[in-house]
């Protein structure tokens, strides 16, 4: 155990949708972060990064939950998002939202250098080489578009789950091309995200893989409910469940506790 | 061409239910992101060069004025002329009375995407003149009187059976039965019957992919030679391009050149890089006799100043739309107009208005593929988002779209109330779910359950349970 006076303190920016969907990414996330030695906070005044708003042309919105968030994390050593595309929000968007703010600016910039997507924070910033997990399947990995381009997340995750006992990688031969969830895109145009998300789910099926894991839920929920509609058997989780060794603790995105997996 | 971009939905709905089209896009575009990435790992410096065509365009694009009137006064020092277009119709009324002084009949025509924005063939042909597509993909759509569907592979939508199909119906004057399977065959065809066409016509028009500055050249680039014999056999040549298409210099041109042909078709150059400078000189051993540049603006210099200036970098390479997932799903024609996939996306907007193609910067799921390969780093993405912006902003975004966003956004900010709403919501749908993993159908959600099943939530929210570790002392 490291040092309490050395223990960075990190604040988990939980995420909509872990924090809807599956609130097991968010425990996972604090296990990781506690294993490598840090003290976790989950600040009770976060709601949601803005994307939504950011991304339907309601800029005034989300400057606002922009200023917010920031707010909410100010004093953190780090900020920790089991999201790239949450992360980049914080990232690269808000400084971009706030920019000319006298106020707002370098706070936002201050925001955006303390905060890191959860795998890229283990290997990049804290130095993990490895996590004490086992994992029994053929795993194949779909690189989220927001964490891949604009945070640069694409070999981080494969490192770490290379080192997780029993996992085998099946590479995902389009694993950079989009999923088709795209957040309210998959809802304004069904038809066009439906051919995208079978596309991904062809894909999956021929990799021969039993697992599909990702960093972002809103592509594991896409990419889930397209697998259980058509009855494949592939499970789908978040890379966050296998690294923290807690897949005992759910059944896999879209299963019951019944279907097991 | 009349723009059917406000039927986006439909006509993407209609594209993903044409097999034929399906089986066509499935295998098309794959071969253009393999080799675009062979080519780009080939050249060391092509990062560096990316950065130093964005720089060279937004140079142009500070001194557009400057530049502009210096092409002209090389153009016409040479003995050509230069003529100034704000608008299509502009552009039409100095094409058609160029081709009216030398009494033309037969027009050819090399690739030009301007020529589809001004919709110059409808216009000749209405006033009796024959134009002839000479690039084989615009000549096989111009036989089936179909719009292009790409901007460097105009018939990309359609199989080699389809353009025998087409071949078969048109040139009536071949035996019916001959054989026409394989590719050289049919390019033989094409060559066969073009070749007749280039040397009945008076006038070839062509597009640019540069104008030069300091030389007054225009530079197209091509894989068939054919605007080679476009613009070198009539007696007129009209070159056709946008204010933008300006470099500085003949290195700038060489730039922007290794970026075009490695994007496009992830050739080191094309087959054929043709500068025009000026009309014929007596001692030219061919070359045409007037050498006409209709410059057009068609409402490119009132981005510039804007948040959408960048996008006039653009060379058209097409390496945004071959990497793009959603033109990869639905093809170009569901865009509606002239220019597809992300480039149209950001173009569309500005030339048709927002009311017209407001779909299009909407219709993207932000996967930044496109801005990760175009050339000149234009940052298509956030140039779709500040459409949305404007959309928004002018309330044309659908009010059951607002109204959701609103209610949402007043939660957002109330984060005790947001945490409270949230916990009831997940228990309810985990109350509807009975247990199930998952939804089938769920009301209101019909756009997510028509294709898919919703995951079911796991039933309290984290910041539930995480208040809850926290009360027990974890």
């Amino acid at each position: 155990m490291v040092e309490t006076r050395a223990r960075p303190r990190v604040g988990l920016f939980v995420t909509c949708l872990v924090d809807l969907f599956r609130p097991t990414v968010g425990f996972a996330a604090v296990k990781l972060l506690e294993d490598a030695g840090c003290v976790v906070e989950v600040p009770a005044a976060q709601t949601c990064c803005g994307q939504p708003a950011f991304n339907a042309g309601d800029r005034a919105t989300a400057t606002d939950l922009a200023r917010r968030t920031i707010a909410a994390f100010e004093g953190f050593d780090h900020v920790v998002v089991p999201s790239g595309s949450c992360g980049g929000q914080i990232k690269r968007h808000y400084p971009e939202l706030l920019a000319g703010d006298p106020l707002w600016e370098p706070r936002a910039r201050d925001l955006a250098g303390r905060t890191h997507e959860l795998v890229s924070f283990l290997t990049d910033v804290l130095g993990v080489a490895g996590v004490d997990a086992r994992y029994e399947g053929t795993v194949t990995y779909h690189d989220s578009c927001s964490g891949l381009r604009e945070l640069g997340i694409k070999a981080q995750p494969r490192r770490l789950l290379r080192g997780v006992d029993g996992v085998r990688i099946a590479e995902l031969p389009s694993a950079e091309v989009c999923c088709g969830f795209g957040g309210t895109f998959c809802v304004k145009y069904p038809d066009v995200s439906n051919r995208m998300v079978e596309a991904k789910a062809a894909e999956v099926a021929a990799t021969g893989a039993d697992t599909l894991l990702a960093g972002d839920m809103g592509c594991l929920l896409n990419i889930a409910g397209k697998l259980s509609r058509q009855g494949s058997a592939v499970r789908v989780r978040h890379v966050a469940e296998v690294l923290a060794g807690m897949t005992g603790d759910a059944p896999p995105i879209g299963r019951s506790p019944g279907e097991g997996g | 061409m009349h723009p059917t971009t406000h039927a986006f939905p439909e006509n993407a709905r209609r594209a993903l239910s044409d097999e034929r089209l399906q089986r066509v896009l499935a295998t098309a575009g794959i071969g253009f992101i393999e080799r675009r990435r062979k080519a780009a790992e080939r050249l060391p410096e092509f990062e560096e060069l990316r950065d130093r065509g964005r720089d060279i365009k937004n140079h142009v694009l500070e001194n557009l004025d400057l530049y502009l009137e210096r092409f002209e006064e090389a153009v016409v020092g040479q003995g050509g002329h230069v003529h100034w277009c704000a608008t299509a119709v502009d552009a039409r009324d100095a094409i058609l009375s160029i081709c009216r002084s030398v009494d033309a009949k037969t027009v050819t025509k090399g690739k030009s995407m301007i020529a589809e924005e001004i919709g110059i063939n409808d216009h000749l042909e209405a006033a009796g003149l024959t134009p002839v597509e000479t690039d084989l993909g615009e000549y096989i759509i111009q036989l089936r009187k179909e719009p292009p569907s790409h901007i460097i592979a105009p018939a990309m939508h359609l199989s080699k059976k389809d353009v025998a199909d087409t071949f078969r119906a048109v040139h009536t004057e071949l035996p019916p039965d001959r054989v026409l399977e394989e590719p050289t065959v049919l390019i033989a065809e094409a060559r066969g019957v073009l070749r007749r066409r280039f040397q009945q016509a008076d006038v070839g028009i062509t597009g640019a992919n540069l104008m030069v500055a300091e030389t007054g050249s225009t530079v197209i680039v091509t894989n068939e030679g054919n605007g080679d014999l476009t613009q070198t056999l009539p007696r007129v040549h009209i070159v056709l391009a946008t204010v933008e298409k300006i470099v500085p210099t003949l290195e700038d041109a060489q730039t922007v050149l290794r970026l075009l042909a490695r994007s496009a078709t992830g050739q080191e150059a094309s087959a054929y890089t043709t500068f025009s400078t000026g009309p014929r000189r007596p001692e030219d051993a061919d070359g045409p006799e007037q050498f006409h540049v209709v410059i057009l603006d068609n409402g490119r210099t009132a981005l510039l100043g804007t948040e959408f200036q960048e996008v006039l970098r653009c060379i058209r390479c097409g390496a945004c739309m071959n990497h793009c997932p959603v033109y990869g799903a639905v093809g170009g024609h569901a865009y509606g107009w002239v220019y597809p996939g992300p480039i149209g996306a950001v173009m569309q907007p500005a030339l048709l208005g927002l009311a017209e193609a407001r779909h299009l910067p909407n219709a993207s799921t932000f996967c930044g593929r496109c801005e990760a390969v175009c050339p000149m780093r234009i940052p298509l993405p956030k140039m779709m988002r500040h459409w949305r912006e404007t959309e928004f902003a002018e309330r044309l975004t659908p009010p059951a779209m607002r109204r959701g966003l609103a209610l949402w956004a007043w939660f957002a900010r109330r984060p005790a109330l947001y945490h409270h709403a949230a916990g009831l919501a997940v228990r309810a749908l985990r109350l509807l779910g009975g247990g199930k993993g998952r939804f089938a159908r769920l009301p209101l959600a019909n756009g997510w359950t028509a294709h898919r099943d919703l995951p079911a939530p796991q039933g309290r929210t984290f910041q539930q349970l995480w208040a809850e570790r926290q009360r027990n002392g974890r």
